[in-house]
Formats: C-alpha cells, structure tokens, sequence
C-alpha cells in the first residue's frame, strides 16, 4: 500500500527516467557527444558515463543525453555540445571524465559556460 | 532508479508480436550487452504505434527514430550504428507512403501517419511500458483516481463526465454520463461495474490494443466508475484469444494492488474496490451487453429482452454499468483536464476523439486516432495513404458486421455517430475497411452476412433462419444463378430481420446488404441480369481470354494446372474455357499483360 505521497515520489522519479521519450521538448538542455570511431578512440565513452552519473546524482531531469558522429575536427574530441534552451550551443574540446561534474555545475545547472574547456580557448593556444 | 541515455522501444502488439518482435528484443538485449552499451541503453516492449503495416516497429530515444519492418538481422546494424557510433541506419528508416519521403530526423509527430492524429484514448500506447506500473504513474496515471477520491464528490464525477459528452466507444454512442447517471440512481446493496473487451467485429482491434498498450487507464477509469455509482466490484470481459492482452491486464491488476490502487480503503478515504477478469470464449453475441453478462455469470451467453436494462438489474440481477475499453480509456483524461477541455474537440453531438482500425486495401494498415468530425478522406488517404498499387478506391466499411458500405461520393463525410447513421452505416466500434475497384460488393455483403451466420446464437426466428435465407439468395446470386426478383426478396427479408429480432445482432445483420444495395445496386444487377460480376471478382461469373499481345512463349500453358491452354510457340495461345479452372495462374505467369479476365 502507497500514500499519495510514496505515489507522487514515484511519479517525479519515473518521469525523469522516462522524459526523453516524451514531446516536451523547448525546455530540455541537451548533451551531445561525439561518438564517431575518432571520439571513441578518444575516450568519449567515459565521459559521456561520467555525464549520466552526474546528472543522475543531481535529479536534471530535463538533461538529455545524446549521441552525434564525426564532425572533422578529430583532433579535438572527445567533443561535447552543451546546448541549453534558448543559448547558443557551446562546444567544449578534449574533454574527460574529471572535467564533467565542474561542466554540469557551472554551465548546466548555473548556466555559466566554462570558458576554459570551450574550443575557443583551446584554439587561442 | 537508472538513467538510460538512450531508450530503444520495440512494439509488443499483436501485430508486431505475430511479426516476430519478441525476438528482436532478445536480440537488442543480447547484442547491447556484447557492446558494453548495457548500462547506456535501455530496451522497452510496449504497445502498439497503431502502425501496424510497417511491423516490427522500433523507435530509438531521444532522437525518435522510427525504424520499420525490423528484421534480427538488422538488429546488430542498429546497435553498432546507431547505438554504439550514433549513426542512423537510413536504410531501415520508415517510408512515408503517401509522400514517399524518408526523413530521419523526422520526430514521430510529423510522419504523415501521425500528423491529422490525436491521442488521447491511445496517449500512452507506444510510449510506456504496459507492465510497468511506475511508468503509468509518470503519465500522470492514478492521478484522476485521486482527484476523486479526494476532491470531488460523487455527484460532481458524473457530472463532469455528463457534461463531457461522451458517448460509447463500443458501438451504440449511447451517453456514458448517462448511463452513469441511472446505475448511481438504482438503489441496491451491490452494484457492478463493467468493462466490455469482448471486441468481435471483424476488422476492430483498438480495444486489444489499448489493453495491451495501457492497461492501467482503463482499471484506473473502472476504479473512478465504482465510486460514482457506489459499486466496489468490478468485472473485465475479455476474450480469451487475447492473450498478450490478458497477460498484461494480470500483471497490472496485480502491480495496482500492490501499490493499494485497487483493494480496501483506497488512499486511506474507505473507498473499496477490486477488480476480476473473466475470460470470454470470442462469441461475436456475447459483445451484446446482456449476453455479455449472463456469460460473465456463467450461463450461456445469449441475449435476453431489454428492459429491464443493466441499469436497473443486470449482472447477479443487481444494477450494473458496462462500458467498452475504449470509453473507459477516455475517462482519467476528462476527469484530469475538465469536461469543458473534452467537449471542445469534435462535433456538436460527438465529443472526443474515435480510434478507427485500418484495414483492407489501405497502405497503412493500422490503428489511428483522430478527432471526430475528421472527414473519411483525411482518414482513409492523409493518414491510410491511399490503396496500394495505384488501385481505384471503391467503397470504405464502417461498424462492422452492424456497419455498412459507403461509396466515393460520401467520403467528405465529417465522421461522427449521427453522419455515418445518416449516410447508411454506423460508428460501430471503428472498424475501417477498404475496398478498391477488385472488390465485389455483392461478395462483400456476403462474407459479412456468412460471419452473422455463424454468429446468430439462434434464440429468435428472423435472425437465426432469416440471415440463413438471406445467405443463400446471395450464395445463389455470386455463383450467376441469380433471379429477377432476388433484390426485392433481399429488401423485404432484411426489414423484418431488423424490425423482429431480438438483439442488436440481428436487427443489424442486414445492414451490410441494404447499405450496398442502396449504393451500389448496378453491381446486384449486373450479376442478375447480365450474368456478370463488374470488379472480376466473382470466379462463376469471369473468364479468362488471351488477347493479341500474345507472344506464344508458351509460359502459361506450362503453368496451367488444369492443361486448358493450348498453341504453337510463337502464335496466339487459346483458352478452353470448359477446362479452365479460372485460378488466374496463367494471368500471374504472362509477362506481356496478354491474359485478361472479363
């Protein structure tokens, strides 16, 4: 036997596991990692594990995660999109696990883009 | 409670299920773990898309890629494709008939068969898994069940869904508030409510599928049902052919007691109600509400005289109210968002939306939703895209056995309850079949009336000897021994059947004869009169010639079975029409379209 509480906790929790299959869209900040041969090789797949478990911890559960191809620039990846509603995508370069948990706080959550992970910064280099 | 970044749904209707998507998700499971892709990417079954031409479906999340007619083979492209590189494999992306567009990138609500839809009935089929309790939830699900319970009074419930307008999905569009209404004003110490999933019309499968896709909503509404109309019992009649339904609608009545859904004292408010399945065993008449109901009580399901109605004694001579799969499925939705929001979509006497199931000579066979008021042709070619192979349309069947056949001319119909009676058909329970121009009428009409045959329970005279006589006059008049005078026997036959019989089976059986004799009598007399059949659907009434495109290759003369073709190589082969067994193999064989049937 549930309370409406209990019921309503399960309702948040599902939604959030399940929302990517639902239409609303316009408020979903997405995550796109570059998951061709080159950002594999690169190791995009513990980054993007790393990026589910932190937004796991943190219950975003409008973070969508998903997965692109090859965009040329291999010598950058692992490469990840952050695309917030509303704001220009910002793409950050060689990116790894460690740098994940500060990309979700600052930008995701804060909406701060971290300026030293973007590939301007690393093109100035 | 995992994230998954990825959710691969694979349809587990019937449809899809017959066409092998149990295996393809062994096979997703399997292959997404030898990639390592285990702790990414979750595969779900669920219900039906309603697509069920394009089958297996499977749709990939986030990016809604809509894969059609998946193979096991196909599987491995898609999980090191798609999954594993984030490509799309184009190849086995779906199609769209009428536009003939492949897009990708495309979500589900713009492929064309999506478009002109409207779910409300099936919102969640397709979407959530059936045997997933939490799921349900997360749509908001059991949330109507606890506005009642806690916020509104009985009164308030049957007036909201009074000022709905819904009518009855199964068929009649009797009012559901209504009937709501006088179950709560029949005073007794136990009343009953019901859930009629005997879906006999040929052609009809919404209600299957929203027991297999959602099975929660209609317990849900059931539940709700109960507290209007002071019952705390509950019966589900379901055929027994249902069987992927029947499993899902255990696992769910058992997850709902669990979590104290359905039971005793429901949130706490003393509230009780329980649910129980009783299995029919696919009788066309038990769809009949009291014969539904005496074989819910375990005597022969057969109809009995109206009234008194279920409303006032019904199942165990106690007040009953029985509503179809499709009605309950609507009622969490009204109660949710307000009846002002529901009677806003459709016309002025038919609110809400209708499922129609697809089928016949459509490409997209399948189930659709739209509003009401959406006219045939928005139906049967924006959405069903058209008849395949280039096929002229001939006439649509709507409603069943009860239904009837509607021409070209009447395809701007606004399909609603009150315009399909209008035109010479029903609602029914939204069975949808088209014929194109190689369908006999007279034949359709028979194969309808050959079905009610077998049906009739055989109680009452005019339906169990009527429907026979009728049967043979049409039986007489497709082999060409048709006579002046069996049109005229066929009318006044059918009006005594429908004014005599005792149920609605038989006072409907004649419908699909009247209907195709009002719209298309110059077929009747065509076979009558000139001994012919006008589609060359008839095999009494065609015979096969060999025209002179004839280039003698001797191709069909070797694959007659019955030896009737004879000629030289090289000249015009002949047909011994005495000998000619009308298989149309020759036909099939000819590559020069040399061989024609008239």
């Amino acid at each position: 036997m549930k309370t409406l509480a209990e019921l309503e906790a399960i309702r948040k929790a599902t939604l959030s596991r399940i929302n990517l299959r639902t239409d609303e869209k316009s408020e979903t900040t997405r995550v796109v990692i570059g998951m061709a041969t080159c950002g594999i090789a690169a190791g995009a797949r513990p980054v993007m594990l790393s990026f589910m478990d932190e937004i796991e911890k943190r219950h975003l559960s409008h973070v969508q995660i998903s997965q692109t191809g090859c965009i040329g620039m291999c010598r950058l990846e692992p490469m990840v999109d952050v695309i917030l509603p509303g704001k220009e995508k910002v793409t950050y370069v060689h990116v790894k696990p460690e740098m994940v948990p500060r990309i979700v706080a600052e930008h995701i959550v804060n909406g701060r883009p971290v300026e030293e992970y973007t590939i301007g910064a690393a093109e100035k280099n | 409670m995992d994230i998954y970044r990825a959710h691969v749904l694979v349809c587990g209707g019937t449809g899809c299920s017959s066409s092998g998507s149990a295996t393809l998700i062994e096979r997703f499971n399997e292959k997404i773990k030898e990639n390592g892709l285990d702790k990414e990417v979750k595969v779900i079954r669920t219900g039906c898309f309603g697509l069920c031409e394009a089958g297996p479906v499977v749709i990939v999340y986030p990016e809604g890629t809509f894969y059609s007619r998946v193979k096991p083979e196909n599987v491995d492209e898609i999980v090191t494709e798609h999954l594993l590189k984030g490509r799309k494999v184009e190849h086995l992306v779906y199609t769209d008939h009428a536009t003939h567009e492949q897009d990708a990138t495309k979500s589900l609500e713009d492929i064309g068969f999506y478009k002109h839809q409207m779910r409300i009935a099936l919102r969640n089929c397709g979407v959530i898994d059936p045997e997933n309790i939490d799921e349900y939830l997360a749509m908001d699900g059991y949330k109507a069940l606890e506005k009642v319970l806690t916020k509104m009074t009985r009164e308030e419930v049957i007036d909201e869904v009074l000022k709905s307008g819904l009518r009855g999905r199964g068929g009649g569009g009797f009012p559901t508030g209504l009937k709501w209404k006088f179950t709560y004003n029949s005073v007794a110490d136990q009343k009953y409510v019901a859930c009629n999933a005997d879906e006999g019309d040929p052609g009809a499968f919404m209600d299957r599928s929203i027991l297999e896709g959602d099975p929660h909503s209609v317990l849900e509404a059931m539940a709700i049902a109960g507290y209007a109309i002071g019952a705390s019992q509950g019966y589900i009649y379901v055929r027994a052919e249902y069987p992927i339904a029947v499993k899902r609608l255990t696992v769910a009545l058992n997850q709902a007691r669990e979590y104290g859904l359905l039971g005793e004292n429901i949130f706490g408010t003393g509230f009780n109600f329980d649910i129980h399945i009783r299995l029919g065993a696919g009788a066309f008449v038990c769809g009949e509400e009291t014969a539904l109901m005496h074989s819910i009580e375990g005597k022969r399901g057969e109809p009995t005289v109206r009234p008194p109605f279920p409303a006032v004694k019904g199942l165990f001579a106690k007040p009953t109210m029985l509503n179809n799969v499709e009605t309950y499925a609507n009622i969490p939705q009204i109660i949710l968002k307000g009846s002002q929001w529901f009677s806003s979509i459709g016309t002025e006497k038919s609110k809400g939306t209708k499922v129609f199931a697809l089928g016949g000579k459509i490409n997209n066979t399948g189930l659709v939703e739209v509003p009401m008021g959406t006219t045939l042709r928005t139906i049967i070619y924006e959405i069903g895209g058209g008849c395949p192979n280039g096929k002229k349309f001939k006439a649509v069947q709507t409603g069943g056995p009860s239904g009837g056949c509607l021409p070209e001319s009447l395809l701007d119909t606004p399909v609603d309850y009150d315009n399909l009676i209008a035109a010479g058909s029903m609602m029914g329970s939204g069975g949808m079949i088209v014929m194109d121009e190689d369908n006999c009428m007279v034949d359709i009409a028979r194969f309808y009336l050959d079905f009610i045959v077998d049906e009739s329970c055989g109680q009452c005279t005019p339906c169990r000897v009527g429907t026979k006589r009728m049967l043979e006059i049409l039986n007489r008049i497709v082999e060409g021994k048709g006579k002046e005078g069996d049109i005229e026997k066929l009318e006044e036959l059918a009006q005594t059947i429908k004014s005599t019989s005792l149920c609605a089976l038989g006072q409907t059986a004649p419908n699909p004869i009247l209907s195709t004799l009002k719209f298309f009598r110059d077929e009747y007399e065509a076979h009558i009169k000139e001994k012919r059949c006008p589609a060359h659907h008839c095999k009494a009434l065609l015979q096969y010639y060999i025209t002179d495109k004839c280039r003698g290759c001797t191709a069909c003369a070797r694959v007659c079975p019955g030896g009737a073709i004879s000629g030289e190589i090289k000249k015009q082969h002949v047909i011994d029409q005495d000998k000619c067994l009308k298989c149309g193999a020759c036909m099939e064989k000819c590559k020069f379209g040399a061989i024609i049937k008239k």
